[in-house]
């Protein structure tokens, strides 16, 4: 007959002082594991619903991100004859020619500076991108010196509320619409008309080139066509594809901070609960004794104290995932090293973190708890009721 | 001495739970100095940076260029002694995961300006002589086993083609926290191949270095410098190297209190292990404690035996996580040198090791030293176990 898990439960409540100690040093360790997870989803969030499958991305050979990229004008147009573009509502292909730059602005209140992605676009850049709704005011006219920028850029920046003006090269540009790109890298930046911005950024070509496919598969076709032209000294990615490589580098970075810190913290929790557990064994040598002698198998005694840490374990667990559960109330922004742009993610909760996080902390208890334990289902049962 | 040996034979009273608990902090106290290291590596460029260095670039972003015609022009401003010029060149060797800081840089005035990078004098010349030739920083050139003479290929990420370079001079860091993983080579290779295939991007450069006579003179010559090129196709903004680096990682501000947040965390983890050890070993001596009592010692000699035995405790892990930080930091630096190009322990985060130790035992001795100076003879000498 198994003891029953009260018994365990009981032994955890009896000593309260150590096993809130205890459960808070791992609640900390679920805590931290669980936000750099929460961190690299809401990352690859953001890129993942960034770009569309369907959309490809042509920029120069070798230059990683768009804003390292020139094509100009003769290859766009190129570039834009290719039968595999999808068609637009007006007959003609879907397909935007764009300028990207970045510009130094200052954040509201702190004056701090920060670097913004400004996109030139063409007619077709919204539709392109479904993600991307107008929510105020209006999209800027062709020929004014006019912008929308997104949601998080009007909150966050001086000068870029609907209304207000934004002095960079050599002009003021009036903010006429605020977009909600929801989670995607574009709320991070203002777009305006691409023909303006080529003149007043003096840059005679376009930076990429975002076509939607007719077809999903014809995609190797477009791709080798466009790479092996001589005219052209271009590449083709998927747009999916082409965010993914850019925040490689951040992913990456995330994944080894994250990895090093839950493997040094959990080693301390799980001495903390080693020695929890041993003292919780060491000072109930005589009732092991009893629960011996009554008739209890040694794999019983086991499991009791087992079942007990890993209790120990899950309360810390749920201790920390509640508090990493706030941790979705706050958005980090921080500049991406591959494009030199601000990219703004936040923490996000997903079912898989919150079996990882409590099996996570099943483990931990599950390992400080196997050695003691096993010393209490060792004791022989003479020697361990003649304990007082 | 006598008190001491009480308190080390107090402490391994339950040698596994000490050993455990020391192990613990040993493992926090390791964890804390490395992350204290890497908010410190970030800040290399800052602490590496001279202040009689001036950066001018151009006042939209750092994308943009300037003209070279300014450096002429920005020679004349009283104060400044050298003007110097360089492009962020962004190559990739072989594979984007080879990343190392690349410059196209007009290389005299540029070995004048750092002197904190030391080439031997006969590479110094074979270099300027190439105009093929190029500089690599010592932990670049052992990182891809490069010699003097060897021929290097960049792919242009920003400057598209394959460039040849031929390897002239390998450079020293003076000091400890000179950044060792450079590369540069002359400008003018870059700029005579740009006017042949892409000529308005020629003559341009991402920013100038200037050095000025005195730090004193440095605000005066920035003023200077941004109001000649005031309302201009390209403005231009300077600012002292220190700021130049700063504004870097202020836009990476937010990693970097991740970092510094979580380190504090790994110490309070600690803390609530080694706050529940003194709780046992307290609960455990109960009845002692009380015996003490009826001796007549008073609440100052119990309290500082829990205390000193804390104190031994925390001391010992500390020590022995300080004394593993030195080589953790070699392997963690070594291994993630193109991340961090600069990764030393610096002294104030030994000191802030100690600190963190001493707040730990003290903190973990309040509680069972207010437990034990509160009890009632009678009630701990009626005590069992």
């Amino acid at each position: 007959m198994a003891i029953p898990v009260s018994y365990s439960f009981r032994n955890l409540w009896t000593r309260r002082l150590t096993t809130i100690l205890t459960a808070s040093g791992m609640a900390l360790v679920v805590f931290v594991f669980a936000s750099v997870m929460m961190l690299a989803e809401g990352l690859r969030k953001t890129l993942v619903e960034t770009g569309s499958y369907d959309n490809v991305i042509v920029i120069r050979k070798g230059s990683q991100s768009e804003m390292q990229s020139g094509v100009d004008r003769a290859s766009a147009s190129i570039v834009e004859t290719a039968p595999e573009i999808a068609i637009g509502a007006d007959g003609r292909p879907f397909l935007a020619k764009e300028l990207v730059v970045i510009i130094n602005l200052l954040k509201r209140g702190s004056d701090k500076p920060s670097n913004i992605t400004i996109r030139g676009i063409g007619e077709y850049s919204l539709a392109l991108r479904p993600q991307v709704k107008l929510v105020d005011g209006r999209m800027p006219k062709s020929g004014a010196s006019e912008i929308i920028a997104g949601e998080s850029v009007a909150k966050r920046f001086r000068g870029a509320g609907i209304g207000e003006t934004i002095r960079f090269a050599m002009r003021d540009w009036t903010v006429v619409g605020i977009f909600d790109a929801g989670r995607t890298g574009y709320s991070s930046e203002i777009w305006g008309d691409v023909d303006q911005l080529m003149q007043a950024f003096r840059r005679p070509a376009y930076s990429s080139v975002l076509f939607k496919l007719r077809d999903s598969s014809e995609f190797q076709k477009v791709k080798d066509w466009i790479e092996h032209d001589p005219r052209l000294t271009l590449e083709a990615k998927r747009e999916t594809r082409y965010y993914a490589d850019q925040s490689e580098m951040m992913a990456k970075f995330l994944r080894i901070l994250g990895i090093t810190l839950t493997i040094i913290f959990s080693l301390g929790a799980v001495i903390g609960a080693m020695i929890t557990m041993y003292a919780a064994v060491a000072t109930r040598t005589a009732e092991i004794g009893t629960l011996r002698a009554l008739g209890f198998q040694r794999r019983n005694i086991l499991a009791a104290f087992l079942i007990e840490s890993m209790l120990l374990g899950l309360s810390g667990g749920l201790m920390g995932l509640f508090f990493a559960s706030f941790m979705q109330l706050i958005t980090i922004s921080t500049v991406n090293w591959q494009t030199f742009s601000e990219l703004a993610f936040s923490f996000t909760l997903t079912r898989g973190i919150i079996v990882n996080s409590l099996l996570f902390s099943l483990i931990m208890g599950f390992v400080g708890g196997v050695l003691p334990a096993v010393r209490a289902s060792r004791m022989n049962i003479v020697d361990a009721l003649r304990t007082s | 001495m006598f008190i001491l040996k009480i308190l080390f034979k107090n402490a391994f009273r339950h040698k596994l739970r000490t050993s455990l608990t020391v192990l613990g902090i040993t493992i926090a106290v390791l964890a804390f100095g490395l992350l204290r290291t890497v908010v410190g590596a970030w800040y290399a460029g800052v602490e590496a940076s001279s202040a009689t260095r001036l950066v001018t670039r151009n006042a939209v972003s750092l994308v943009f260029f300037l003209p070279i015609s300014y450096k002429e022009k920005i020679r004349q401003v009283p104060g400044v002694t050298e003007v110097g010029y360089s492009d962020w060149f962004g190559g990739v060797y072989k594979d984007e995961k080879n990343f190392f800081p690349n410059f196209a840089t007009d290389a005299k005035t540029a070995i004048d300006l750092f002197p904190e990078f030391i080439i031997p004098p006969d590479q110094k010349t074979a270099f300027l002589r190439d105009r093929k030739g190029a500089v690599v920083g010592r932990k670049t050139a052992e990182r891809f086993g490069w010699k003097l003479g060897d021929i290097v290929t960049l792919k242009g990420s920003i400057f598209p083609g394959n460039w040849e370079f031929i390897i002239r001079g390998i450079y020293r860091g003076a000091q400890k926290g000179t950044d060792e993983t450079q590369f540069f080579f002359h400008w003018s290779y870059l700029n005579e191949s740009l006017r042949k295939t892409a000529p308005y991007r020629a003559d341009k450069v991402g920013w100038f270095l200037i050095g000025v006579k005195s730090p004193d003179v440095a605000p005066d010559v920035a003023v200077a410098i941004d109001k000649m090129f005031k309302n201009s196709l390209a403005e231009t903004i300077t600012e002292t190297e220190k700021a130049f680096q700063l504004s870097f990682i202020s836009m990476t501000e937010a990693i970097v209190v991740v970092i510094r947040l979580v380190s504090f965390i790994v110490i309070v983890i600690i803390m609530a292990v080694m706050a529940n050890t003194m709780a046992m070993t307290v609960r455990e001596r109960t009845g002692e404690y009380a015996i003490m009592k009826t001796l007549g010692f008073g609440a100052w000699h119990i309290s500082g035996l829990i205390f000193g035995e804390s104190l031994v405790i925390a001391a010992i892990g500390c020590a022995s996580g300080i004394a593993l930080t030195f080589p953790a930091a070699k392997a963690f630096g070594d291994s993630l040198s193109q991340f961090f190009p600069v990764f030393i322990v610096a002294r104030s985060t030994i000191y802030m090791d100690m600190a963190a130790g001493l707040i730990v035992a003290t903190v973990a001795a309040v509680f069972p030293i207010w437990r034990a100076i509160t009890l009632r003879i009678a009630d701990g000498l009626r005590r069992i176990g």
